[in-house]
């Protein structure tokens, strides 16, 4: 029997002729990821374990990313913490402030993953790298414990949906609003256990920024991975940013799907996920009259330099509304400075907008823009859960970057198409 | 043979109700516990005895992938989750701290809040005392019980590598 994508990568880094779904297997791991939350608590764990040194200094990567730069005392110390372990056991992958970005925009920028890996991170959102064509998924702290001190995890091999993308998407359709619409149809347990695989001829329509969008939402579904099949435009980009050897793992033609999903995304329209689950979707035109409070455009999911520019080119010579706060967050220091030299920070700041240095903070309500009682974000962050962002009474709204920056114009839900 | 009383939830319940991420400053079991579940549920931390069950619906445990909050649980003294389904890092998550969960849709629909169950971990017999009613889980897969026999994945690894030598 054929096997997915996802299957075929899991069968060589577990040293087997084949596997199939439900599968119990152990795999080597490529790379194991943790941030200033997971990271501790995976730290005391591999301190428990007894080992004196992790599997392989250069295969581990440690990013202070969530309450960075620190926010209070305690978070501090937890750095603290995981940069002496860091620097105890000679992690090369540690990155401090002034180097660092949020891990998911990071760890493809700084070339520590290719196609055909293996990855797990302490972090939900580690499947954005199935971008590349790698495997990569979030797990807890004691499994990256695990990982740290044996370079191996057990995984349950899943089955999968395959995506079949075809068409080009309009002007104002991006990665967020496909995999809005995907989790929209399919529920946020709607791939629970499975792999989400993107084929189709739609994909060279959709640049590497997009896929990681996509991919980093697959969680947003239950998916255990979001993975795209390799093409030029990943090569491309693989080439530009890493020098770690890649190999390029395609589905066998019989291989089987619970599901098949054909996408024309020709006919997508803008989408937004109205609070508490980001499967609540609506297209742009079905939003009706939603005030807004504060616009937030960054994060793991939306905090490249594409969603930058695209926010930008919406906001230019405009004033962000006056009931409204914008805060802006490039996801790396190269991001930044990227869009600093575009002069794109420049458009923010003349807008109106607050621009801020690499953080997860305002995402998960942790800190630089925390919502009040009552209040409303309209975010191109991943989740709109109750509190997400702050008090259990605001509200999270979940859309594009420039649906976020026309939406900062207007003081409402906005399609860009209002604005320029 | 573990007895307790059902706290009982929707479904989606996600890691960031069961323990908000402006506790995350802290990976002290005892701190998270003071919190757990407070944006949901207020009176979860004052009400919850040690022994007693949360049920839940679907994908209990969906978001973030914070093992503070299958910790949180376990220190607020629940000794098993039993919901429809699972969120997988939260299974993961909780199967490699030792907190017991069970997957089985009757039992998870049917508890009322409230409700005194007694649950056999081993042959995954969930009884409704309250209602008096049973159900029935399916086992946990072989490696998976090796693992929550040893107490979680560290003590099995540990015990993996003495095997090792």
């Amino acid at each position: 029997m054929g096997m997915t994508m996802t299957q075929k990568i899991l069968t060589d880094h577990a040293g087997l002729e084949s596997v199939k779904a439900g599968d119990l297997i152990k795999v080597k791991l490529d790379l194991v990821l943790g941030n200033d939350i997971t990271a501790p608590v995976a730290i005391k764990e591999f301190k428990n374990i007894g080992v004196s040194k992790v599997f392989d200094k250069k295969k581990i990567a440690i990013v202070p990313d969530h309450f960075t730069p620190n926010k209070d005392i305690k978070s501090a110390e937890q750095v603290k913490f995981i940069r002496e372990f860091s620097r105890e056991m000679g992690i090369e992958n540690f990155f401090e402030i002034g180097q660092m970005g949020i891990e998911h925009a990071l760890i493809p920028e700084k070339g520590l993953v290719a196609a055909g890996d293996v990855v797990i991170g302490a972090d939900s959102h580690t499947c954005t790298y199935g971008a590349l064509g790698a495997f990569s998924t979030g797990i807890g702290s004691t499994d990256m414990a695990a990982g740290m001190a044996t370079g191996e995890a057990w995984f349950k091999v899943p089955d999968a949906i395959k995506f079949v993308l075809a068409g080009k998407p309009s002007k104002w359709v991006s990665g967020k609003d496909i995999i809005l619409h995907i989790i929209g149809m399919i529920g946020v347990d709607g791939a629970l256990y499975q792999s989400m695989e993107f084929t189709g001829d739609g994909l060279k329509h959709l640049s590497i920024d997009d896929r990681f969008t996509i991919a980093n939402m697959a969680i947003e579904a239950g998916g255990k991975n979001g993975i795209f099949e390799v093409d030029e435009k990943t090569i491309d980009y693989m080439k530009e940013h890493s020098s770690k050897k890649y190999r390029i793992f395609k589905a066998d033609e019989d291989a089987e799907y619970s599901r098949v999903i054909q996408i024309d995304l020709s006919t997508l329209k803008p989408v937004v996920a109205f609070p508490h689950l980001p499967d609540n979707t609506r297209t742009i035109d079905e939003v009706g009259d939603v005030a807004i409070d504060q616009v937030v455009i960054g994060s793991c999911t939306n905090g490249r330099i594409e969603d930058m520019r695209i926010a930008a080119e919406v906001l230019r010579g405009e004033k962000v509304h006056e009931r409204v706060r914008l805060i802006v967050f490039p996801a790396t220091q190269k991001i930044y400075l990227q869009a600093l030299r575009e002069g794109l920070l420049e458009i923010f700041v003349e807008a109106g907008g607050a621009v801020s240095t690499p953080t997860c903070g305002p995402c998960l309500g942790g800190h630089m823009g925390i919502l009040a009682k009552g209040e409303r974000a309209l975010s191109t962050t991943n989740r709109n859960f109750v509190g997400r962002m702050g008090h259990p009474e605001s509200e999270v709204y979940l859309a594009s970057p420039a649906v976020a920056a026309a939406s900062a114009i207007t003081g409402r839900i906005s399609s860009p198409e209002e604005v320029v | 043979m573990m007895t307790g009383r059902a706290f009982k939830y929707g479904d989606n319940i996600d890691t960031d109700v069961i323990i908000p991420a402006r506790y995350l400053n802290s990976s002290d079991a005892q701190e998270l516990a003071e919190h757990c579940m407070e944006d949901l549920d207020k009176n979860f931390v004052n009400e919850a005895k040690q022994g007693d069950f949360i049920v839940a619906g679907k994908n209990f445990g969906c978001g973030s992938s914070r093992e503070h909050a299958p910790i949180a649980i376990k220190a607020s003294g629940v000794s098993l989750v039993i919901a429809e389904t699972f969120a997988r890092i939260f299974y993961r998550n909780a199967i490699n701290i030792g907190l017991p969960i069970m997957e089985c849709p009757d039992a998870a629909k049917e508890i009322e809040a409230g409700d005194e169950i007694s649950v056999d971990i081993k042959t995954g017999a969930i009884k409704n005392i309250t209602k008096s009613k049973e159900h029935k889980a399916a086992p946990f897969p072989e490696f998976m019980q090796d693992i929550i026999n040893a107490g979680g994945l560290i003590n099995y690894i540990k015990k993996e590598q003495v095997g090792d030598e």
